[in-house]
């Protein structure tokens, strides 16, 4: 197997819970106590509500491409390849960038996908997402 | 409280940017190069100058940054500060000058950005949740995030190719009497923009900025020192400011932005309405950034910001004079300097020095800055008093 050479994710103490759901192809989202609402990325406090009663919780994995691009040109040297880069809006509130593993020419703004866990590493799972 | 007239600008000075600086050049010696052409431009004297905002170069950063600054170029200053609100920076330190003056910190602000580019240099994100949230999908740099807002603006309002093209076009016919400009020696045509080279759908390399070596540079002062001013003085009549996002992930909207309500901010201290513009200057990173910003700084109703740029002539003859310096797009982005060519131009054509691009009657004029991915937002209404 080829060196992986994409940046990875360094987890933080607030982060950790989210990655380590993700080895175990889970997505796992915090949700706020005082408000109900949905947080991606994981923090210490509600950014809604600013509230510090936050739980983690498993959500569907569905969601919508809220936009889209293909990266031709990509500002990192480790990404030689187009790659479809998207932010993806979950069945829960919450928008995620991500990528679409997918033809670049198939994606669409409004398309609806679901998650994809790929293990790029033996230690490190990414959360991506494929067409529905 | 209002800033509205209480402090003007009276000087600038800008270099050409290039994209092959000299074995000599540096940062610090750009900034010193700019701020000594704007305060001869003011009829100053260095030791006038006792307030200082500055831009941190991406090529020479550091901790203490303006007092270090200051020291290299012999300042001494009762108000320093780095402005670090991205390409709104600049926008961002001129009333921030003003609110300094008024406040009687400081009579005589220096506002400078200076920045050296060279091919292939790489800017990592520099905060750890973007190391970790955005970097590992390569989100990277700010191509993609606009290619994003492009793609959405398209699905929801049917913003075509062309329409986005044409503000690259308007800009480089701006661009070819500037002399400063880079891209000043060949006109542009849509069918150029469009057939060239893809580089973050739907984004052509004709409509995003350039990365150069240059800076920029002005003075703002007291109405006491404004009145022995070389050149008319340039009064700030509103600012407004505003941010709810760094990346545009998690932004609200990929499509509204905090201009609407910077520019609000900056309308309502003026007391003047988006129609008493005789030109505006919107922060131009990429084509798509201009659209957003004429609907959301609200010269044009949100979506129809592709119809309007088609519609209306942006060139400085036109009927909608629109970053006549020819835009970052053209004039090329020397780093935040690039964010304060904008400010330098509307503040060139209101003291009535645009030269063969001059805006007949310039009086009043609209600046936005803008930084990241639509994040950081600031609005400027400047005025040439009569």
């Amino acid at each position: 197997m080829s060196e992986y050479l994409k940046p990875l994710p360094k987890p933080s103490p607030t982060s950790r819970p989210f990655w380590e759901a993700a080895r175990r192809h889970e997505l796992k989202l915090q949700r706020c106590g005082g408000c109900g609402k949905f947080i991606y990325y994981p923090r210490t406090r509600c950014p809604y509500c600013f509230g510090d009663q936050l739980e983690w919780r498993q959500v569907s994995g569905r969601g919508k491409v809220y936009s889209y691009t293909v990266v031709r040109r990509a500002s990192h040297r480790a990404f030689a390849d187009p790659y479809v880069l998207a932010i993806v809006e979950l069945e829960e509130g919450p928008r995620m960038t991500t990528n679409i593993v997918a033809a670049p020419e198939s994606v669409r703004v409004d398309q609806k996908v679901v998650v994809h866990f790929e293990d790029v590493t033996p230690d490190n799972t990414l959360v991506k997402f494929k067409p529905a | 409280m209002s800033l509205k007239g209480k402090a003007a600008a009276i000087g600038i000075g800008e270099l050409k940017p290039t994209k092959e600086p000299g074995p000599d050049t540096t940062a610090l010696g750009l900034m010193a190069a700019v701020a000594a052409e704007a305060i001869a431009d003011a009829g100053l004297d260095k030791n006038d100058i006792d307030g200082f905002l500055v831009g941190m170069p991406f090529s020479d950063p550091g901790f203490i940054y303006p007092a270090s600054a200051a020291e290299v170029m012999g300042l001494r200053v009762r108000m320093l500060n780095v402005v670090d609100i991205g390409g709104a920076s600049p926008a961002g330190m001129i009333w921030r000058a003003a609110a300094a003056i008024d406040a009687g910190m400081c009579n005589a602000v220096l506002c400078v950005a200076a920045d050296m580019n060279r091919a292939g240099d790489q800017r990592p994100p520099t905060i750890s949740v973007q190391r970790e949230f955005e970097s590992p999908y390569g989100n990277i740099g700010a191509n993609c995030g606009y290619a994003m807002i492009a793609n959405r603006h398209m699905f929801e309002f049917g913003t075509t190719p062309e329409q986005l093209a044409k503000v690259a076009v308007d800009q480089r016919a701006n661009a070819l009497k500037n002399p400063l400009a880079i891209f000043n020696d060949k006109p542009l045509t849509i069918k150029e923009v469009l057939g060239s080279r893809m580089i973050v759908d739907p984004l052509h390399i004709y409509e995003i900025v350039s990365p150069m070596t240059g800076g920029a540079a002005v003075i703002v002062a007291s109405p006491e020192i404004a009145k022995r001013a070389k050149h008319p003085p340039v009064w700030l009549l509103g600012a407004g400011e505003y941010a709810d996002h760094a990346t545009i992930t998690y932004a609200p909207s990929l499509t509204e932005s905090p201009i609407k309500i910077a520019a609000d901010t900056a309308f309502k201290m003026a007391g003047l309405e988006r129609k008493d513009m005789n030109f505006v200057c919107p922060y131009d990173c990429y084509t798509i950034t201009v659209i957003v910003t004429l609907e959301d700084a609200g010269f044009c109703k949100k979506g129809h910001g592709g119809r309007f740029v088609e519609e209306h002539d942006l060139t400085y003859k036109g009927d909608f004079p629109c970053n006549t310096h020819g835009g970052q797009l053209s004039f090329g982005q020397p780093g935040l300097a690039g964010g304060m060519s904008h400010v330098t131009e509307a503040i060139r054509q209101l003291m009535g020095r645009g030269s063969a691009r001059q805006v007949k009657n310039a009086k009043l004029g609209y600046v936005n800055g803008n930084g990241g991915i639509m994040s950081e937002q600031v609005g400027l209404v400047l005025e040439r008093r009569s």
